[in-house]
């Protein structure tokens, strides 16, 4: 009992926010009728999100690096803007247009973390240049207009479906053989890393705990997958999602950059003096938010079949927001991929949700700014009782 | 008794895993100079931490009377209100307020909140006066040197009416002329009714100023000595304050010395933000195989910036001079060159530049060099509990699990975390900067056993630290260093901590007879 209730306070922080989030759509499930988790809305609820969840995961690495970025809005818009001038006005190959557009974000991220890293101006600055740097160029290219709409190729990143290879059939069985393999690619993943650990006479878990774990994970993923598949099936954009999950958690947790980005953010002195190249990853981070948010940008577009000049407005505070609900810590150092997800997706489940019940848009800011109070709240109060 | 100002009576106060007071008795006369001495680490600034407020009451066990009444204070302004002010060795100054703002800061002159600069400027001129101050009250405190820092720390007490001052290692930073300035003020003092506690490593300076002298040692109290009688010797007070035996402090270990591994000549730093300041001036050192050398030196001489410097010109600019291994000129411009060059070096401040206080153990200790647990992109984490359990029993680290979070961790037990991250990246050369601070004295003799056993094993070390009977106890060769220079070397056997003092003075006066 003692065990169980250590592994429940030292989860807390990241299990909390997922409990909770189970419980918001539990709650939304039984006041909206059932309308939440019909496969319909589902599938608008991962299409509305996706570029939040998209830049989420470059803000975390951000944020665990002890900056901050607020110019992720901004630099989506400026993408967006300039692959609708380049397909629609130029007629580029739209294929050709994503990849630049790929490059210039991570130019422009590039760009701000070398006057973070290397001049040494608090990022908080420098992105506040840059949300003012790329609105403003973003209404000087599409000179105040709107400009669309995009080739049906293009939309294929956010409006698009994978398709069914064995179609016919009310359910999509590609979905479905999806997340058979994908499930059982994650048992078989960490089925291997305890066999290894025991090996080795280590600490693991209990078998109860293992199988229990694995179930509710193969449970929540088979479910979500057979809502959409009675819909439309996987939409690309979730499946460009669940990679760069898969990517960055790899990257955080088990490679050396991961590592000393979290060192960098702990203590920066500290692991400047263990040869921490530290001016180096926080340049990177940068990049690589810039990077996420030109994909974002793009996935924003091409939902909207048009590029606007307000586009992408107040981005940044979802996106920041949706790392500290998920428990990152505004010092750094602290924090976790799928945590800034879960966090973005309990921001996503209360707008939509809210929404449904007819909850005006006023209500729904100041909601879901006293979520993320308390939610930081959680966090230092759990701190100062540790 | 009635002639007592200040009685502490049975004061203990306990950190997790050290007692750092036990049982500690202190009486402080109406106007008298009270001198606190005894070595780092016993204990007497936490004792001033705990008369002034900043471990409030409840924090400690015992009594505090002030001019007869029992005292509990909650916080610094519970007991400054009664006239109890304490100036720390770091001063507590906003570099970039004027020295008149300073002298108030916490006690603006202002009528129904707006502030009164007139009244402000006359009365700060006055308090400078008093203290013999001379520069404009609107001089920011940045602009001036650190002995009239002090003064404006001391202007600023004075203008909280104190009636017991205070001072923690005032001169330790002071040059000659101006610690002699400050001691004389102290008895002015004395002669308006003020009285003072001065901490303080110099003796010949207490026994120049003070009544009486309380000695700690190991977190008690010692004796205390009255200075009227006039048959105070220095040999006694120093036996007061180490006490023991100092062979019994160092364990034995066999020295085998090999050829010469490590060679600096000529190394110059100039510091980071005042270009023209020298820091460290033509330092030409050398290492040997198995060797432990010492640096010895007051605080401010230049110890850290040269290891700082050394070790991947992690500290200062201008960086200038050769560093040889084995004959060959090593690169040593950023950290993760001198880590492959086999350097280590291991803070005198674990807790800001040695540990992540938030992560756990492991991490910590494979940070230096997690290259060499991993296998193409992915960290062997199964490796790294491996190599890591292998510390936590051979440093014998008291821990839960490596999984702890080092700021969980008792001081001794972080600094052997420290120690082992260091041995993790398998250096050649280890430079050990204050090794010991601020952990008792158990895990002292560990550090000491893990030192000689380094050494055994052919690595070599450089022992930097304040507390001479350890550089004594556990080197083999010292240099002494002062105003970033090397001004002597010695055989340890040959050494004695008068004769590296001696080295120091002499160089002091040396300069002062050049300048003038």
């Amino acid at each position: 009992m003692g065990r169980l209730k250590n592994i429940i306070q030292g989860n807390i922080r990241q299990y909390g926010m997922l409990v909770t989030l189970i419980a918001i759509m539990l709650f939304f499930q039984i006041i909206t009728d059932g309308i939440l988790l019909k496969p319909l809305n589902i599938t608008n609820l991962i299409l509305q999100n996706s570029y939040i969840l998209i830049m989420a995961i470059g803000m975390l690495l951000v944020i665990v690096a002890g900056h901050i970025d607020l110019s992720v809005g901004s630099i989506a818009a400026f993408i967006g803007a300039t692959a609708a001038v380049m397909i629609v006005n130029y007629q580029v190959n739209f294929i050709v247009t994503i990849l630049s557009c790929l490059l210039l974000g991570f130019a422009i991220g590039v760009w701000q973390g070398f006057w973070i890293a290397y001049i040494k101006i608090p990022a908080f600055i420098v992105t506040l240049a840059g949300m003012l740097v790329f609105r403003g160029l973003t209404m000087v290219i599409l000179q105040g207009a709107s400009v669309g709409p995009f080739p049906p190729g293009f939309q294929k990143i956010s409006s698009g479906f994978i398709p069914d290879i064995f179609a016919g059939s009310d359910l999509h069985i590609t979905t479905l053989l999806l997340a058979v393999v994908f499930s059982g690619a994650l048992i078989y993943l960490d089925s291997r890393k305890r066999t290894k650990r025991l090996q080795h006479g280590f600490d693991t878990s209990s078998v109860s705990m293992f199988l229990a774990k694995n179930c509710l994970i193969t449970a929540a993923i088979m479910y979500l997958c057979y809502l959409l598949s009675s819909y439309k099936g996987l939409p690309n954009v979730l499946v460009i999602l669940f990679v760069l999950t898969i990517i960055y958690t790899f990257i955080t947790t088990q490679t050396v950059y991961g590592r000393h980005i979290f060192a960098l953010g702990g203590n920066e002195k500290a692991a400047k003096l263990s040869g921490v190249k530290t001016n180096r990853m926080v340049l990177l981070t940068f990049a690589n938010l810039g990077l996420l948010s030109a994909l974002a940008g793009l996935v924003f577009a091409a939902r909207l079949n048009v590029a606007t000049p307000k586009a992408g407005t107040g981005f940044e505070l979802d996106v920041i927001a949706a790392c500290f609900i998920g428990g990152a810590s505004a010092t750094g150092g602290i924090g976790t991929v799928i945590g800034a997800l879960v966090g973005a997706l309990v921001m996503g489940v209360m707008n939509n949700g809210m929404s449904i019940m007819g909850v005006g848009i006023d209500w729904q800011q100041a909601i879901k700014g006293m979520v993320l109070l308390f939610a930081v709240f959680f966090d230092v109060y759990n701190k100062s009782k540790n | 008794m009635s002639n007592a100002i200040l009685e502490m009576h049975n004061i203990t106060k306990a950190f997790p895993g050290v007692k750092a007071l036990d049982d500690v008795n202190l009486t402080v006369s109406h106007g008298e100079i009270h001198a606190l001495v005894g070595e780092n680490g016993a204990g007497k600034s936490t004792l001033m931490k705990v008369l002034s407020g900043i471990y409030p009451v409840g924090s400690y066990e015992g009594d505090i009377y002030f001019r007869g009444e029992e005292c509990a204070f909650r916080d610094i302004s519970d007991s400054e209100k009664l006239g109890i002010v304490i100036i720390h060795q770091e001063l507590a100054l906003i570099p970039f307020l004027s020295i008149a703002e300073n002298i108030f800061l916490g006690n603006e002159q202002a009528r129904h909140g707006v502030i009164d600069w007139h009244t402000t400027h006359v009365k700060a001129k006055k308090l400078m006066d008093k203290v013999g101050l001379q520069e404009s009250p609107d001089v920011l405190v940045t602009n001036v040197g650190v002995g009239k820092q002090q003064l404006v720390e001391i202007a600023k007490a004075l203008s909280k009416e104190v009636k017991l001052l205070i001072l923690d290692e005032p001169t330790a930073t002071l040059n000659e002329s101006e610690s002699g300035k400050l001691l004389q003020l102290l008895l002015q003092f004395k002669e308006q009714g003020i009285s003072s506690i001065l901490i303080s490593h110099k003796l010949n300076e207490v026994e120049q100023v003070a009544d009486s002298i309380t000695i700690l040692r190991d977190g008690a109290t010692v004796e205390t000595l009255d200075c009227k009688n006039g048959d105070i010797s220095e040999d006694h007070i120093i036996f007061g304050m180490v006490g023991r035996d100092l062979t019994h402090r160092f364990p034995k270990r066999t020295v085998d010395i090999g050829k010469k591994v490590l060679e600096v000549q000529g190394w110059n730093v100039y510091h980071p933000l005042h270009a023209a300041r020298k820091v460290v001036d033509d330092v030409s050192l050398n290492l040997r195989e198995g060797e432990v050398l010492g640096i010895a030196g007051l605080m401010g001489s230049g110890r850290t910036e040269l290891a700082m410097s050394l070790f991947g010109h992690s500290y200062g600019q201008n960086i200038s001079g050769t560093v040889k291994k084995h004959e060959t000129i090593i690169d040593v411009s950023t950290v993760e060159r001198a880590i492959r060059n086999g350097l280590a070096y291991v803070t005198e401040d674990r807790k800001t530049f040695g540990l992540i206080l938030d992560q756990d153990i492991k991490n910590n200790i494979t940070l230096t060099n997690l290259q060499s647990v991993t296998n193409g992109l992915v960290i062997d984490q199964n490796q790294e509990i491996l190599h890591c359990r292998d510390f936590k029993d051979k440093l014998n680290i008291k821990c839960s699990s490596i999984l702890q979070k080092t700021v969980n961790l008792s001081g001794g037990n972080q600094q052997k975390v420290v120690l082992s991250k260091w041995l993790f990246a398998n250096p050649d050369i280890l430079i050990l900067d204050e090794p010991t601070r601020g952990i008792d004295v158990g895990a002292k003799f560990e550090i000491y056993t893990i030192i000689n056993k380094l050494a055994t094993e052919g690595k070599s070390i450089i022992v930097i630290s304040s507390e001479l009977p350890e550089i004594l106890g556990v080197c083999d060769r010292i240099y002494i260093m002062n105003e970033g220079r090397i001004v002597g070397e010695m055989e340890a056997k040959e050494a004695s901590q008068e004769k590296i003092m001696k080295c120091i003075m002499q160089q002091a006066e040396e300069l002062k007879h050049g300048t003038s």
